[in-house]
């Protein structure tokens, strides 16, 4: 192993984690808010949206990330639809993600007993008081541990950024392989830094799933 | 009507060469499915154990493989192997051993989750009809697992199909090679082709993937 | 006929194919204790629930004080807030503590202030023997304790009348008995009360009128002593006769 290598290019590989980071995070935040409204529009079985919803959400799950990604980045253009990799990499991020968040909010939702809201409307409240104050506080404990496995899931996809040319860590590896054939120091650093990346959320989300799997409320 | 590049897959054998891409990539996922599905049932049971050699080995194995990505797992098997070892080997079958590698951890972790969350006392009543504990486990608990088992292995199926797509980028080609490759070769007649192919492609995958989760998902609940 | 409170006529609710409710006319006067009672299955449960529109109907009228009671309609949130309504189970809400299950409701949906509100669930609890229990979460308690709480969340909102959807069934039997004094002291102050059960000493305690439902019509709507005593149908025989056992083994000395 050559560490001097390593030491040299730890800045590059530095600067390719951060873009990964920051896309991937860029892409989960969006991805968050549109699997949030597509899980309430199918609870309330909204007429219509909800059949674009499902529609969204079948297309978005039985394709690859890769080919969303080249559809966004080298089809929409020739439809007058301008993007650039950044761009490309969020908008595809989300996607993918809003879908698996719409799931993973819905069977939270699911989870709460439909006499949950029915005591919750026999008591006078309305559907969206229901909703916030009775329905959500639950679902959303309940649904924790399949949020926080998409978020692993959603930043291991970013791994295929590079096809759009954007230079993420996937990239930068790629890259010095190319030119120094330094394969052995390469692949260690994109492994160490996908770990740096990836471990503190995958730990994070067994604690919080042995909580929430426990605890419950009221202990 | 702006021009689509759809007439660009009707033109030759585009179509079907696109279809032979896609080929490669299933035929890859196949096989790693059909090598997964053996060795997690066993990694499953292995994982039950409870020596804690075995135990700590296993969750290493199982960690590493999911939490890497499965292109840095990729880089590695067909960079490295070159690299580190000096070893010539193609990209399809690093695919297959990554995929493999990959679909058996997957597989080990839903196998050891069917086998814990039988409840106990299912072995006791078991027992107390006076059933010895190999025909508990040929006539209670294995039903019982398998049936939670076959929807998550289909699932599987797609996940592989879908997660297959990224050969592309260890050089082998596959449907998105194929279509580059059209695009690139209609760049003159039909300018937009890349409009129509990639359209293609993600529809190819679709009415390829979405079949197969519809019979996941109608299985899972008759059988969940 | 000006005293009647709840007024249901010719009720039909169907699920598919299915008529739950056929023609079920019924009318509730103020102050007065109904006890629906009937084989599993009968629409007893249905009935209340549409009484507080959770179902849709499909034919007929429901008025509660002169209003139109209507699946899905604009006011429906404030002709609820009118109709107290306990469930068999799992209906407090298992986020929230005992006090905080009380108050959403007259806080979020009165617009009531919290301490008022806070003061008056206390004495209400105080009432049912809970108070020590405010601040505990709903799986801290019994499921007697449950039922009870939940009948304080109902009150708390100063319903017209309320409907009780076999609130004992769910619980162990020694339990029952607590949750069933709750309704009598209440039947004692003079609430309007719907009340399904499978209790039918209580039933027999507690009723003004009795309601006996079959296949989703009703058989017999009389008092209680008749309809305990004499019931003027063979099916209400053959219902009550389930009631009463017989001994299996003949006494050996006689």
């Amino acid at each position: 192993m050559n560490w001097d290598f390593i030491w040299k290019y730890l800045p590059m590989y530095g600067e390719a984690a951060l873009l990964t980071v920051k896309i991937g995070l860029a892409g989960i935040g969006i991805a968050i808010p549109v699997g949030f409204f597509c899980a309430v529009i199918q609870y309330f079985k909204v007429a219509l949206l909800r059949r674009i919803v499902s529609v969204y959400i079948e297309i978005s799950r039985n394709t690859p990330l890769l080919i969303q990604l080249f559809f966004i980045y080298y089809a929409l253009p020739k439809i007058g639809i301008p993007t650039n990799p950044s761009v490309c990499g969020v908008a595809g991020l989300a996607f993918l993600g809003g879908s698996y968040m719409a799931e993973a909010f819905r069977s939270g939702l699911e989870a709460v007993e439909t006499v949950q809201m029915e005591s919750a409307l026999s008591l006078g409240l309305k559907r969206g008081q229901a909703l916030l104050y009775v329905i959500l506080p639950q679902a959303v404990s309940v649904s924790v541990p399949a949020f926080v496995a998409n978020i692993i899931f959603l930043l291991k996809e970013t791994s295929v950024f590079s096809a759009v040319s954007l230079m993420d860590l996937m990239f930068t590896a790629k890259d010095l392989i190319g030119q120094y054939y330094k394969t052995t120091e390469s692949l260690f650093m994109l492994v160490v830094f996908y770990m740096i990346i990836l471990l503190p959320v995958s730990i994070l989300g067994s604690v919080l799933e042995r909580r929430v799997r426990r605890a419950g409320f009221g202990s | 009507m702006p021009d689509l590049g759809l007439d660009v897959l009707f033109k030759g054998k585009n179509m079907l060469r696109l279809l032979g891409g896609l080929w490669t990539a299933v035929e890859i996922s196949l096989i790693a499915v059909a090598l997964s599905i053996p060795l997690g049932i066993l990694l499953g049971i292995i994982m039950t154990s409870k020596n804690p050699i075995v135990k700590a080995v296993t969750r290493i194995y199982l960690e590493f493989v999911r939490i890497m990505p499965q292109l840095v797992l990729l880089f590695i098997v067909f960079f490295g192997s070159t690299g580190a070892l000096g070893w010539n080997i193609s990209g399809e079958l690093a695919s297959v051993i990554v995929f493999t590698a990959w679909g058996t951890a997957e597989m080990g972790d839903l196998v050891r989750g069917a086998l814990i969350s039988i409840p106990k006392h299912q072995y006791e009543s078991a027992a107390a009809l006076s059933l010895t504990s190999a025909q508990t486990y040929i006539y209670v608990i294995i039903p019982q697992t398998v049936r939670r088992l076959i929807p998550l292995s289909i699932n599987l199926i797609t996940r592989m199909i879908k997660t297959t797509s990224l050969i592309l980028m260890i050089g082998v080609v596959e449907v998105l090679k194929v279509a580059q490759q059209i695009i690139e070769a209609n760049r003159m007649t039909s300018p937009n082709a890349a409009f129509g192919v990639y359209l293609a492609v993600l529809l190819i995958y679709f009415i390829l993937c979405w079949p197969i989760s519809l019979l996941a998902r109608r299985l899972e609940k008759k059988w969940g | 006929m000006a005293d009647e409170l709840l007024t249901a006529e010719h009720l039909v609710k169907r699920f598919d194919d299915n008529t739950v409710l056929d023609d079920v006319s019924l009318s509730v006067k103020k102050g007065e204790v109904i006890v629906v009672v009937g084989p599993s299955g009968c629409g007893k449960s249905t009935l209340l629930r549409c009484l507080n529109a959770l179902e849709p109907i499909q034919g007929g009228k429901i008025t509660l004080d002169g209003e139109a009671v209507v699946y899905g309609s604009k006011n429906l949130a404030a002709i609820r807030q009118k109709i107290g309504m306990v469930f068999q189970s799992y209906d407090l809400f298992p986020h929230l503590s005992v006090l905080d299950n009380i108050l959403l409701a007259p806080v979020k949906a009165q617009k009531r202030k919290k301490d008022e509100a806070a003061a008056e669930a206390m004495k209400l609890l105080e009432r049912v023997g809970l108070a020590d229990k405010a601040k505990s979460f709903p799986r801290q308690l019994s499921g007697g304790q449950k039922q009870r709480v939940a009948i304080v969340r109902a009150l708390c909102m100063h319903p017209v009348m309320m409907l009780f959807d076999e609130v004992t069934a769910a619980l162990d039997p020694e339990m029952v008995r607590e949750v069933l004094d709750v309704m009598l002291n209440l039947a004692k102050q003079g609430m309007t009360m719907i009340i399904v059960t499978h209790e039918m000493q209580f039933a027999k305690a507690i009723a003004d009128r009795v309601v006996f439902l079959e296949n989703g019509e009703i058989i017999e709507d009389t008092d209680p002593n008749t309809f305990f005593e004499h019931p003027q149908t063979e099916r209400a025989k053959q219902f009550l006769n389930i009631f009463s056992f017989e001994r299996s083994k003949k006494d050996e000395k006689n």
